[in-house]
């Protein structure tokens, strides 16, 4: 993306901006939430704006999927809610508390892997989740040797829990650092990039270990990249570009605003694109044998268009629907271009 | 430190992942919880082996200074010799081999280790990354400084009692032993002997929680552990050539290190305390402008590592 993109795009209608915002101050519908924000801004010592008036809106029992291109501003969002980093303004409720005035009221139900895990090189992983239990004030130190083999067993490091966090492969720190946002139950997770590093299988595990936490009500904020992962496993989407947010909200709200494409094969490929045209359907073109045109939500019924095609004797042998996918969604709001924000 | 956190963390509306408080079991109280964290902290200190490795290097030191002598006095009267104060008296009795050790690492050995252990504290959790971590448990960043300073404290005092130790078993067992001579010329037992190096042994000590708190001030205002610890060390050295500089008299009262050597007056007869207080009060004071410096700048920084 270029400088030039600092201007964010337009919020996706529906999606987010035309719905009254919850009032945070309303005990219950804040209670609803378990991450709100409003007017969340960032900027950092130098002056730039990192995060911009951000209100993200994850509901409890959520799976929200936070995405962005690179330097989007996710991670400093993640540190700004749970008060790693002051926000320059605006609020943060955490599971309806007040951050970070209720930190230490809160923070012991939030789970979080924030930009990567870090642990001490010279001491084992056990030794490291040990170090991380004796930290939390709020559990019982006699479950401590229990909760600390569940954790590795839950993320498959049983067998490497004594040797040195040193010598760990990128996979198995990654692992480790779920390990330790698991160390007790949690109402919510917050965990940026947590397949970033895993092997195939270990992304899998993942996406099962998120599926069974959320089926136990847990709340679940994922940053990653992978999109088709988002597609599998998340119930809401929130999308950031340079520091604002431009959509938000369930999955398929938010892909629901965007156009699907129509595809007709046909003998008469020109004949079939004036169909199409005179029918109401986008930006029709033709070539070879083949017509493509945009069905804009609210457009025509693919049914009448089909119709209108056979009745036209145009020739038509198939007509596919083929939906935007994420990526193509993601693309279309955070711009084509691959550099980052500077 | 904040007041123990003991109101369950309940209340609010109906929580769909439940038992995230319920699962903690029961919450220990919050002095538990207080002294659980210290000694994880203190593990983590002697787990690195470079810490380990600098006591058993000052009770070497102590043991060759021991050996040293021993074989220097093996024909000459090292009485009337100059070096450094209470060697002369080694000869005569076992136990000032501590004292002199003692004395000898308080400028420079004693310092140089507090750096490392000190300057490591803060600015070691920030470059592992494992701060940010810290703080999400969550722990309180007041909580997680005093911690810190106390471990480092405690790190001071075992490294003065490994010269002090040292020094007691490698004189029993090169030198005599026996009544003390006193630097005011009576006569102490062994007993008040050693009564008296524990004395001066906790002055050291005391003298050494400047540093520490000095190195945790410098390792608050950096991600790099190395130049907060020799940036603690320079600090400490600077210091004590500006208390050698005649020109800077007029500062030497106020220097954290005017009072370190002052323990002298411990060995006399009868005890003369009143430079002693002095010192001590001339380090609690600079420990209270540093330690709060070093809250004033964690409490307030962003944890962007
Ligand atoms: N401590 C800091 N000081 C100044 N700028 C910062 C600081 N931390 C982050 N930034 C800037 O804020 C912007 C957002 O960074 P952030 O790490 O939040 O991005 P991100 O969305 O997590 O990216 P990625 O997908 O690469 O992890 C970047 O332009 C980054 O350079
Ligand atoms: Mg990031």
């Amino acid at each position: 993306m270029t400088a030039a993109a600092g201007a964010p795009a337009a919020p996706r209608p529906g999606a987010r901006g035309d719905v009254a915002a919850t009032d945070l101050d309303d005990p219950d519908a804040a209670g609803a939430l378990a991450v709100a924000t409003r007017g969340l801004t960032k900027r950092f010592r130098g002056g730039q704006v990192a995060v911009a008036e951000l209100d993200l809106e994850v509901p409890r029992g959520a799976v929200y999927g936070f995405l962005g291109p690179n330097g989007s501003g996710k991670t400093t969002t993640i540190r700004m809610l749970i008060g790693l980093v002051a926000p320059t303004s605006g609020q943060v409720r955490l599971l309806g508390e007040p951050v970070p005035e209720a930190r230490a009221r809160v923070l012991p139900r939030v789970g979080a892997l924030v930009e990567g895990p870090a642990f001490h090189p010279y001491l084992s992983g056990a030794a490291n989740l040990r170090r991380a239990d004796a930290a939390d004030r709020t559990v019982d130190p006699r479950t401590a040797r229990r909760r600390i083999g569940d954790a590795l067993e839950r993320v498959g490091l049983t067998a490497a829990a004594d040797k040195r966090f040193r010598v760990y492969s990128l996979g198995m720190k990654q692992r480790l650092g779920l390990a330790a946002a698991l160390l007790r139950p949690r109402d919510l997770l917050v965990l940026d990039e947590p397949t970033n590093g895993l092997d195939p299988q270990g992304t899998r595990e993942v996406r099962a270990l998120v599926r069974e936490l959320a089926a136990d009500g847990t709340t679940v904020m994922v940053s990653t990249h992978l999109l088709t992962e988002v597609e599998q496993l998340c119930s809401h989407v929130g999308v950031m570009s340079a520091g604002h947010l431009v959509a938000q909200g369930t999955l398929v709200d938010v892909t629901a605003g965007t156009t699907t494409r129509v595809v007709v094969e046909a003998r008469d490929a020109v004949g079939a694109a004036r169909v199409l045209r005179a029918e109401g359907v986008g930006a029709v073109t033709s070539a070879g044998e083949e017509a493509r045109g945009e069905l804009s939500p609210g457009g025509p019924d693919p049914e009448r268009l089909l119709i209108a095609l056979v009745g036209a004797g145009v020739g038509v042998r198939q007509l596919r629907l083929e939906r935007a996918t994420l990526e193509d969604l993601f693309v279309d709001l955070t711009g084509e271009a691959a550099d980052v924000r500077a | 430190m904040s007041a123990p956190d003991t109101a369950p963390a309940t209340g609010g509306p109906a929580r769909p992942g439940g038992g995230a408080s319920a699962a903690a079991g029961r919450r220990p109280s919050g002095a538990a919880a207080d002294l659980r964290l210290l000694r994880s902290e203190l593990a983590l200190v002697l787990s690195r082996r470079r810490n380990v490795v600098m006591l058993v290097v000052l009770a070497l030191l102590t043991a060759l200074v021991g050996v040293g002598v021993d074989l220097a006095t093996g024909d000459a009267d090292p009485g009337t010799g100059g070096g450094p104060p209470f060697l002369a008296s080694l000869t005569q009795n076992g136990l000032f081999l501590a004292f002199a050790s003692l004395t000898a690492s308080l400028p420079v050995f004693l310092p140089l280790v507090v750096s490392v252990v000190a300057g490591e504290s803060v600015a070691g959790e920030a470059s592992s990354g494992t701060l940010r971590y810290l703080l999400v448990t969550p722990v309180d960043r007041t909580r997680l400084l005093v911690t810190k300073f106390v471990a480092t404290v405690l790190y001071a005092a075992v490294a003065a009692l490994a010269i002090a130790v040292t020094g007691v078993l490698v004189g029993l067992v090169l030198f005599p032993v026996g009544d003390v001579v006193l630097l005011s010329g009576t006569t102490a037992s062994y007993g008040e002997g050693l009564l008296r190096l524990a004395a001066v042994t906790a002055y050291a000590t005391a003298m050494l929680t400047t540093v520490a708190a000095l190195g945790l001030l410098v390792s608050t205002l950096t991600e790099v552990p190395v130049a907060a610890m020799s940036a603690t060390a320079i600090v400490v050295v600077l210091v004590q050539i500006m208390g050698q500089v005649p020109q800077l008299s007029f500062l030497h009262p106020w220097l954290f290190t005017d009072g370190w050597l002052r323990f002298a007056d411990l060995l006399r007869d009868p005890l003369a305390l009143g430079g002693v207080g002095d010192g001590l009060l001339l380090q609690a004071g600079w420990v209270v402008v540093l330690l709060g410096a070093a809250w004033a700048r964690m409490t307030s920084k962003d944890v962007t590592s």
